[in-house]
């Protein structure tokens, strides 16, 4: 195949991803976008196998074999994934797109000729920074995305890893990588391998060290900024390759990455460098104590009585529905009293849950109709002439503090404004405080009834009494 | 006219930014969660450089290890590819049952 022809068809597969994120902007596009996408990568796929020399036998059984271990695996993990586990599978795969570009990196580095990038026997130096920067970039998804993993499967403390001089440590470490990468641009002649392990090594330990201060509560950000790094690793990998697919892929995913970060952050009210930077929800915890104030406790026959004369109810669904898997339940309770004339919608708070949209594919899953959930914009008019809002799971996303409270850690948040609802249900399995840290004074309103269990149990003891 | 590659690539990838800015703009927030996934699909098209790592004969003292690199990033590769696509259509096709219903 000749150059041109070949670069034409990885441009074609670009456009091909293009359409694919392009079908999302409405579900019913969204599954001919998936398989544009994945005809898009058959493309590219194809392409490469037949430019290769197709004489060994080796090679072959190596490529065949490379990719019958990897599609089992995805296959069996894509399969077998609980929706509601679906932040570690992203993060999972973030992790193995980290670890892709870094080991592609490697075997450009040590196998430069198969590229073509060699002049005189030794990699050109623009092929020396992308490697690197490939490296740095593609190790610090890597590692980032494994404590991130880890954090969401709850294999480690949700809650802020905060170590003495952090800030310091990195900086040193990232000027360390510097250092190292400059020797090995400037000397264009040696053999680098132990000085490219070495930075491959230091910004492993950067990711690692990044992510693990940051609390469970920013990980839709983390998450989305993980992925956004993915692409751009891709991207410079793309550049070492001469790749078009790489490089308009790359910029992509990057952007993709980078939106969704940003509209987290704005969520949230954050910068997105007070994020990075970690810390958020630990220091929190000392504001004033609440211990002593009265809190209306209800049972689920309490609930199910409020619910049944209400004629309007909101549902606010958290994190909290998601650890309890209590998506389907929710669903049989909203059918229900929709059975009784009762109108019932779904609100959603971009940052509920862990990662962007969270929360939308549970309740896609447990057969919500798209037309009965809202985006906080759409619903937050709507409260004052609800009768309930039936929060489930949710804490922060609702806390008044954000708007009364100008000492409040989350001060300036957009929140759904629950408590102008007549009624607030308010499910939780504890009377604690949020990931934030942060004490919810809607708790202790006289139009608020804690219903304090498992969040499944509950609701399905409502739907009981219903 | 002779431009370098890196000028070629870069504006490629300059104008892919901004392509992917207004595209990722349009992506409705319900389906934030698919995007993720399908991005970390299409973004393992990296495979490429695995397969061209291994498929391609070279004769550096350190092309053996090469290919064993390259292995193990045509699996990871390999694993992102098919669990990010088939992850989205289950996810996509639990969208689609609830519009077949409201029909």
């Amino acid at each position: 195949m000749t150059n041109d022809l070949t670069t034409i068809l990885y441009l074609l597969s670009g456009v091909l991803f293009i359409l694919a994120i392009r079908g999302l902007s409405s579900p019913d596009t969204a599954r001919t976008g998936n398989y544009l996408g994945i005809s898009g990568m058959a493309i590219a796929f194809i392409v490469t196998i037949v430019n290769l020399d197709q004489n060994n036998l080796i090679n072959w059984l190596l490529i065949i074999s490379g990719i019958s271990i990897g599609g089992l695996i995805g296959t069996y993990l894509s399969k077998r994934v609980a929706m509601t586990d679906m932040p570690q599978m992203v993060a999972a795969l973030n992790s193995m797109g980290g670890m892709s570009a870094v080991l592609v990196a490697w075997a450009a580095f040590l196998s430069p000729g198969s590229f073509g990038l060699l002049i005189n026997g030794f990699i050109n130096t623009s092929s020396i920074i992308q490697m690197l920067l490939g490296i740095l970039v593609g190790a610090i998804t890597f590692s980032g995305s494994v404590i991130a993993f880890l954090k969401l499967q709850g294999l480690m403390t949700g809650s802020p890893i905060i170590l003495p001089f952090r800030h310091i440590i990195n900086i040193l470490i990232f000027i360390t990588i510097l250092g190292l990468s400059t020797s090995m641009i400037l000397d264009e002649t040696g053999s680098h391998t132990f000085l490219f392990l070495l930075v491959t090594i230091l910004s492993l330990l950067l990711g690692l060290l990044l992510i693990i201060p940051i609390g469970g509560a920013d990980m839709p950000v983390v998450i989305s900024m993980l992925n956004s790094y993915s692409g751009f690793a891709a991207a410079i990998i793309g550049f070492t390759l001469g790749n078009m697919a790489l490089v308009i892929t790359g910029a992509l995913v990057g952007s993709s990455g980078a939106i969704l970060s940003y509209i987290m952050c704005a969520a949230m009210n954050r910068s997105f460098f007070s994020v990075i930077m970690g810390g958020f929800g630990d220091e929190a915890t000392s504001t004033q104590s609440n211990e002593n104030k009265p809190v209306k406790i209800g049972s689920s026959d309490d609930a199910a009585f409020i619910l049944k004369n209400a004629s309007s109810v909101i549902i606010i669904p958290g994190y909290g529905m998601a650890v309890a898997r209590a998506q389907n339940a929710l669903k049989e309770m909203s059918d229900k009293l929709k059975a009784m004339g009762i109108k019932v919608s779904f609100a959603i708070h971009p940052v509920a849950g862990r990662m962007p949209g969270h929360m939308n594919v549970l309740l896609a899953e447990a057969d919500v109709p798209y037309e009965e959930i809202f985006e906080l914009s759409e619903i937050n008019s709507s409260f004052p002439q609800a009768d309930v809002a039936f929060v489930i799971g949710a804490n922060d996303v609702t806390n008044p503090a954000a708007k009364n409270d100008t000492q409040s850690p989350i001060y300036g948040m957009p929140i759904l404004e629950v408590e102008n609802a007549k009624t607030v249900l308010f499910v939780k399995r504890s009377l604690g405080i949020g990931y934030a840290g942060i004490d919810n004074e809607l708790f202790y309103r006289d139009n608020t009834m804690m219903l304090l269990a498992d969040a499944k149990k509950m609701v399905e003891d409502i739907s009981i009494s219903l | 006219m002779d431009i370098s590659p890196i000028v070629f690539y870069g504006s490629i990838f300059v104008l892919a930014i901004f392509v992917g800015y207004y595209v990722v703009w349009s992506v409705t927030p319900a389906l934030h969660t698919p995007l993720m996934s399908v991005t970390n699909a299409i973004s393992a098209v990296i495979i490429v450089g695995a397969i061209i790592a291994i498929g391609t004969e070279s004769s550096g003292s350190l092309s053996m290890v090469s290919k064993l690199v390259s292995f193990f990033a045509l699996i990871f590769a390999s694993i992102n590819i098919f669990g990010g696509f088939l992850v989205t259509q289950r996810m996509l096709a639990m969208y689609k049952k609830k519009g077949k219903k409201d029909d």
